[in-house]
């Protein structure tokens, strides 16, 4: 959702209010002081927790920002989709297989929509889904260790946007694609072929209840929209995703004109539990795919990545009950179900209300067969028929909603870069707060819940300007964080974020930290060069690879000196971390690696391959300050030149002992 | 002779019945606190084995050289579980015949036993803190690292503690009033 139009959008909006103001006397200007008790309500006093988790996307960064709130203060970044040297995440060797996809090796991505994992339509603090919007893939994370643990890369699917959101039990993540791609011919079509080639997918990934494992279980075959964002139902719309459709002119190019020119484009509602019912009578075709699935197991500590080959695919035109598209204004963003699942609420971007769709009404009009026609087989419900009612004069350039406990709902508008509060009953305005600027997605803690936590709105801004000290031409990003408490919405704080927080999800930090790891457990770790005490530490050799088995503990390595090693052998640095205490990992770095450091946490085994480009002694050493003695954790490893016969030594404080 | 009033015979019964219960728990507990560990280190010592925090205070101590905390450099860990049941016969022979002479075996032979306990735990107490690998990291002149044998005592950085835990507080307190029954039977119950 991050576009230049967008931007420019903002900037011509701006412009026409200038104009305006110069033409008739001053409007007052937004009152942006803040009222006196907003500081003791962010405070969080040293050494005291925060109350919420908030988890943000990371954006073009690839990763996971991880805060607390109410003080905004950053806890971790989560690497997900990119490498990050810091933690050896891609680098090591353990590592490596999480960014494998069917194209290779991609140490990058672009992550938007991070979404909790849910028991009986409440956040449960167990997972953390993420997805991958350029080489379309979903993500899962541990939080008990606040760690990828999966990641499952989207065959047929040509920007994978809509996604990953969840459904009540978290029976299913999805992931629907943003831009359609021809699938004839291996895809090699004109792009001019578009209204007749291209088509849409929506991927239906199903999670083990018990182990969060995801499994692509089948595939929708889509009209060749552009899908944007989506909302489990919930409660009485269980069953029920819920779409936002744009460019249903179907243009491939300049889409910022040609995608804009229909009044209506379409929500598209999809009943997934008719969807099982037809794969399981075998009204599926089996295409044959190749793609990626990346598991991380934590007991060997080590990734794996399977090739998957097979895909089921249900072609919705021709199985009757499972997509039924609405009309809605103008390219629709935000489509977000309310707590009691009855009202879907849609977000044109260029539209000036906000439609909110019955679920029931729109059930009445499938039953009735109240369509105005059909889009590429699929039947197309009355606007009015599936209607509750819309909010008039919200705003310019609605976005995303979320909701409270009492009725309300908060939708952001990135034109006229505010959050609106108004009553989802009633559809009446109650409040307006501007933003900082120009707000993506919002978030309310635990807002698309059936019982929603409430008490803040969290603003995702896409632009700061002069809000922070500046840094040069690119500035921080940014979130801020407003009470809904009052009747009135009451801005409290404003904090930097990584990369471009899209959207974000938050709840009460209990939820989280019952799943709470503090280390490793030794005994279990069954990875395959791990040490578990200094005795198995060793050197072995297989012919060009020389794979050191090493423990780390306060405040030497085992072994800490090593010859025999030579110029091009494959070193691989088989770290295993013996401390069994909480916040007590160790660092393992090397002169002239070509990759990172490791970044080993208690109990944890993780391989650095090194491989030494001269001959020399080359000085190894803890990074990261483990105790007094930190500075004395350090070792060599001699390297002689190619082709000389040196004997494998090694040791830790005593004379050396030669290799088996 | 008379023998011991029903009553108390039933006390001694559940004295005896809450000493064998001690194995079942920490007997004994040394607390560690410094800035680094707010919540605490804590070992616990049973009559048959070393417990809890003892894996991160060996890693611990290394900087100071003290010796590896270890069960099987304790042979009093294998005697004291034995020790322990013969405690509970001895209540058991008491609350049954309700012999004077039975009351004061058990007393004299608990006195005997809890004597020799804190010595070998002072002794244990002193040899790990005084024993100190002269290849140290850390070495400060004339300083030991003996913990109390009860309460507090400032080492280094840390705070260390000594109390009776669970375990141990089912032994002491039953040995209070076992005492004080044979005060009483010895010299104050009237005929």
């Amino acid at each position: 959702m991050k576009t230049i139009t967008l931007k420019s959008i903002g900037i011509f909006a701006s412009c026409i209010a200038a104009a305006g103001i110069i033409s008739s006397c001053k409007p007052k200007k937004v009152d942006s002081a803040l009222s006196g008790d907003a500081a003791a309500k962010v405070y969080v006093a040293p050494g005291k927790y925060d109350e919420i988790y908030l988890f943000t996307s990371g954006g073009f960064s690839g990763q996971v920002g991880v805060y607390g709130i109410p003080s905004g203060r950053m806890l971790k970044q989560v690497p997900v989709f990119s490498m990050d040297a810091e933690t050896g995440w891609g680098y090591s060797e353990e590592t490596k297989p999480m960014l494998m996809t069917s194209h290779g090796f991609v140490p990058w991505d672009d992550s938007h929509h991070p979404q909790l994992s849910r028991t009986e339509g409440q956040d449960d603090g167990r997972w953390l889904f993420i997805n991958a919007n350029n080489t379309p893939r979903i993500a899962r994370l541990d939080l008990g260790v606040f760690k990828t643990r999966e990641i499952i890369e989207l065959p047929n699917t040509g920007g994978n946007h809509a996604s990953p959101f969840t459904t009540q039990n978290t029976e299913y993540v999805v992931g629907a694609s943003r831009f359609s791609v021809p699938y004839d011919k291996q895809g090699d079509e004109a792009i001019a072929e578009y209204k007749d080639k291209f088509k849409g997918t929506i991927s239906f990934i199903k999670v083990d209840k018990e182990t969060g494992r995801m499994n692509l279980n089948f595939q929708l075959l889509v009209p060749g929209v552009d899908y944007d964002l989506a909302r489990a139902g919930k409660a009485v719309s269980d069953g029920w995703v819920f779409f936002s459709c744009y460019n249903s002119e179907k243009a491939h190019s300049l889409l910022e004109v040609n995608a804009s020119q229909r009044d209506k484009d379409f929500i598209m509602a999809v009943n997934w539990k008719k969807a099982e019912e037809y794969l399981a009578a075998g009204k599926g075709q089996k295409w044959s795919a190749n793609y990626a699935h990346n598991v991380y197991d934590e007991k060997t500590h080590t990734a794996t990545t399977t090739m998957e080959k097979e895909v089921t695919v249900l072609d919705v035109k021709d199985l009757p009950g499972v997509c039924y598209f609405i009309p809605c204004p103008k390219s629709p963003h935000g489509c977000d179900v309310d707590p009691t699942g009855e009202y879907i609420c849609a977000s044109g971007k260029l539209a000036a209300v906000i439609p909110v769709y019955s679920f029931s009404k729109m059930i009445k009009a499938i039953e009735a067969k109240d369509f105005e026609g059909d889009y590429d087989g699929v039947p197309v419900i009355k606007y009015e028929a599936a209607l509750d009612g819309e909010v008039e004069r919200p705003g310019l350039g609605p976005l995303h909603t979320e909701f409270d406990a009492n009725g309300n709902a908060y939708t952001s508008f990135f034109v006229s870069s505010e959050i609106v509060k108004w009553n989802v009953k009633t559809k009446q305005v109650i409040d307006r707060v501007p933003t900082y600027y120009s707000i993506g997605h919002l978030c309310v803690p635990m807002g698309d819940n059936i019982t929603p936590y409430g008490k803040y709105v969290i603003a995702l801004n896409k632009i700061t300007k002069d809000r922070y000290l500046p840094t040069g031409p690119e500035l921080t990003q940014s979130a801020q964080l407003y009470s809904i408490e009052g009747e009135k919405m009451q801005l409290l704080l404003d904090f930097p974020t990584i990369g471009e927080p899209h959207y974000a999800q938050a709840c009460p930090a209990e939820i989280v930290r019952k799943h709470e790891v503090k280390f490793y457990k030794l005994e279990e770790n069954n990875h395959a060069y791990v040490a578990k005490n200094e005795k198995d530490a060793k050197v072995v050799r297989n012919g060009n690879d020389v794979h050191i088995y090493a423990t780390a503990i306060r405040s030497h390595f085992t072994p800490d000196n090593i010859e025999g090693v030579k110029v091009g052998d494959n070193v691989y640095f088989h770290l295993t971390n013996l401390e069994q205490d909480w916040d007590v990992p160790h660092g393992f770095s090397i002169k002239g690696a070509n990759n990172s450091e490791l970044l080993i946490l208690p109990g944890e085994t993780q391989t650095l391959k090194w491989v030494p480009d001269r001959a020399g002694v080359f000085p190894m050493y803890c990074t990261d300050f483990c105790s007094a003695l930190h500075q004395e954790m350090q070792g060599y490893i001699r390297v002689s030149p190619a082709g000389s016969n040196p004997t494998l030594k090694y040791s830790t404080g005593e004379e050396a002992v030669s290799a088996k | 002779m008379k023998t011991i009033k029903p009553f108390l015979r039933v006390v001694l019964l559940l004295c005896a019945v809450a000493m064998v219960a001690s194995l079942k728990f920490p007997v004994w507990k040394i607390i560690l606190e410094a800035p680094q560990y707010p919540e605490g280190l804590k070992m616990e010592i049973w009559s048959n084995k070393i417990a809890g925090d003892v894996d991160k205070i060996n890693g611990l101590n290394h900087y100071i050289g003290m010796g590896v905390i270890l069960d099987e450099n304790f042979p009093e860990l294998k005697i004291i579980p034995y020790c322990v049941v013969i405690m509970g016969i001895l209540g058991l022979l008491v609350a049954a015949t309700g012999k004077r002479w039975a009351l004061w075996l058990f007393v004299i032979y608990q006195f005997i036993f809890g004597a020799w306990g804190m010595y070998r735990f002072w002794y244990w107490e002193y040899e790990y803190g005084h024993n100190l690998d002269p290849h140290a990291a850390i070495k400060i002149e004339g300083m030991a690292y003996q913990p109390p044998l009860l309460g507090w005592k400032q080492l280094l950085n840390f705070v260390a503690g000594s109390f009776p835990d669970t375990g141990g507080l089912l032994v002491i307190i039953p040995s209070v009033i076992i005492v004080l029954i044979l005060l009483y039977e010895q010299f104050f119950r009237k005929n």
